[in-house]
């Protein structure tokens, strides 16, 4: 059995033994969060599991707790440590004595509270935050009846029609753009469709483009653009792009 | 009580007595004699001896209410015949049960206060942390500045008003000295000694 391959499920660590001396080595582990108890109670499982007694394990594993031990003890009490080596043997007995002393009275004293709580706790009292200060009153400024009167007047009046208008969108029929663009090509065989569309609202220019979609389908109209957001150009089917167009709309 | 002075008709001090009463009956924490002169409008030599009277009508075995000097002020209080049925009617939280752990910190709190928890840690020996969250909860202890030896030092904690009125203490002068209560230093070495010997041998 070997102790540094001792696996460990703690609140604070998860893994090999060994892993954890390397971490705690390094800083990177948190000796204070690590329950040593909880080490001693996993090898003691699985030395348990075990028929005889590995000697050998058990040394290496007391060797390397007690280290983990006093680590841990001078991570608790870190500017004890130095406090306490230089001390003579004496002197850390009087040192301990006078610590322990301390301790006795402390105890001793909650031992006197508690007595009193058993004989001042038969006292009932009102608890709460007492609002010791009078409240600051800020007075209102005279006021005349007839003001108010007028206010809630006009707070009583019925409120003007909320217009809706800006809400509805209008979308004109796409057939009247359809027979809109008929109509042009019938006098000219090709047009510009920025052109034709331009002073129209957004809505219209979008409705126009679907009529535009609409022709190219039924093959009414060729559609041509020279590169992405160029002018778009509608002509007759048939005719081809040539050195006779010209602008002759707007 | 046969000072002439107190034979007037309206007895001012009387009427000064029954103000303190009312002050008193209102207030929900104990209430010092300048606070009491302030809201009597009265001077405080005559309130102290106004509330020698009230005191004399609210003591034990007199009155359901008893008047007490608790956390450095007066309040009114439940008088002690009264508890069983206060009992039943009220909890007591800031004090129900109260951990071992609990009332050495409270107790090193009280006598060492303000003290910080690694140093309510050094003198227990073990992490004082959930013990100290406890009492800052029940409203016993709370915070008061941190520890000025090291830069960002620990948060400090000290008893408050209640922690003196649930013990019924006038101040935390009344805690008694801590010489007069445990076994000293000397029998604890001697003990030690003891062990050292038993080892050794």
């Amino acid at each position: 059995m070997i102790v540094r391959e001792l696996e460990l499920d703690l609140d604070a660590f998860e893994g090999p033994f060994d892993l954890l001396l390397t971490l705690v080595l390094k800083d990177e582990l948190d000796l204070r969060e690590v329950d040593v108890a909880g080490i001693v109670l996993a090898f003691v499982e699985r030395l348990d599991e075990r028929d005889a007694l590995d000697l050998d394990a058990c040394g290496e594993f007391l060797v390397l707790i007690s280290a983990l031990l006093e680590l841990k003890a001078r991570g608790l009490f870190p500017e004890e440590a130095a406090e306490l080596a230089e001390l003579e043997p004496e002197e850390a007995a009087e040192e301990l004595a006078r610590r322990l002393a301390e301790y006795r009275r402390m105890k001793d004293a909650a031992g006197w509270l508690r007595e009193r709580l058993a004989t001042e706790g038969e006292r009932y009292f009102r608890l709460g935050p007492a609002p010791l200060a009078p409240k600051v009153e800020t007075p209102l400024a005279p006021q005349e009846p007839e003001k108010l009167a007028h206010v809630l007047r006009l707070l009583a009046a019925e409120p003007p029609v909320v217009s809706l208008v800006h809400m509805a969108l209008r979308f004109p029929p796409v057939s009247q753009f359809v027979e809109r663009f008929r109509a042009v090509l019938r006098r000219r065989s090709r047009f510009d469709f920025d052109q034709e569309v331009g002073p129209l609202s957004r809505v219209e220019q979008a409705v126009a483009f679907l009529a535009l979609l609409e022709l190219r389908r039924s093959g009414e109209i060729a559609i041509e653009q020279a590169a992405p957001f160029a002018p778009i150009r509608i002509s007759r089917p048939g005719v081809e792009r040539e050195g006779s167009w010209t602008v002759r709309s707007a | 009580m046969d000072s002439p002075l107190r034979l007037i008709a309206s007895n001012p001090l009387d009427q000064l007595a029954r103000t303190l009463e009312a002050l008193l009956v209102v207030a929900s924490a104990p209430l010092s004699v300048a606070e009491l002169a302030e809201a009597a409008d009265d001077d405080a030599e005559r309130v102290e001896a106004a509330l020698g009277l009230v005191r004399e009508r609210y003591s034990e075995g007199r009155s359901g209410i008893v008047l007490e000097h608790v956390a450095g002020g007066w309040a009114l209080r439940s008088s002690r015949e009264a508890a069983e049925a206060c009992a039943r009617l009220f909890e007591k939280p800031a004090q129900r049960n109260l951990s071992q752990a609990a009332l050495e910190t409270l107790a090193i709190v009280a006598y060492l206060g303000p003290c910080s928890r690694p140093a309510i840690a050094r003198i227990r020996g073990v992490s004082a942390d959930s013990a100290v969250a406890n009492l800052v909860e029940r409203g016993l202890i709370a915070e008061a500045g941190r520890d000025d030896s090291a830069v960002g030092g620990a948060i400090r904690y000290r008893t408050t008003p209640l922690f003196e009125r649930v013990f019924g203490l006038e101040s935390l002068s009344q805690l008694p000295r801590l010489d007069d209560i445990g076994e000293d230093a000397d029998a604890i070495r001697a003990r030690l000694h003891e062990v050292a010997e038993k080892r050794s041998a």
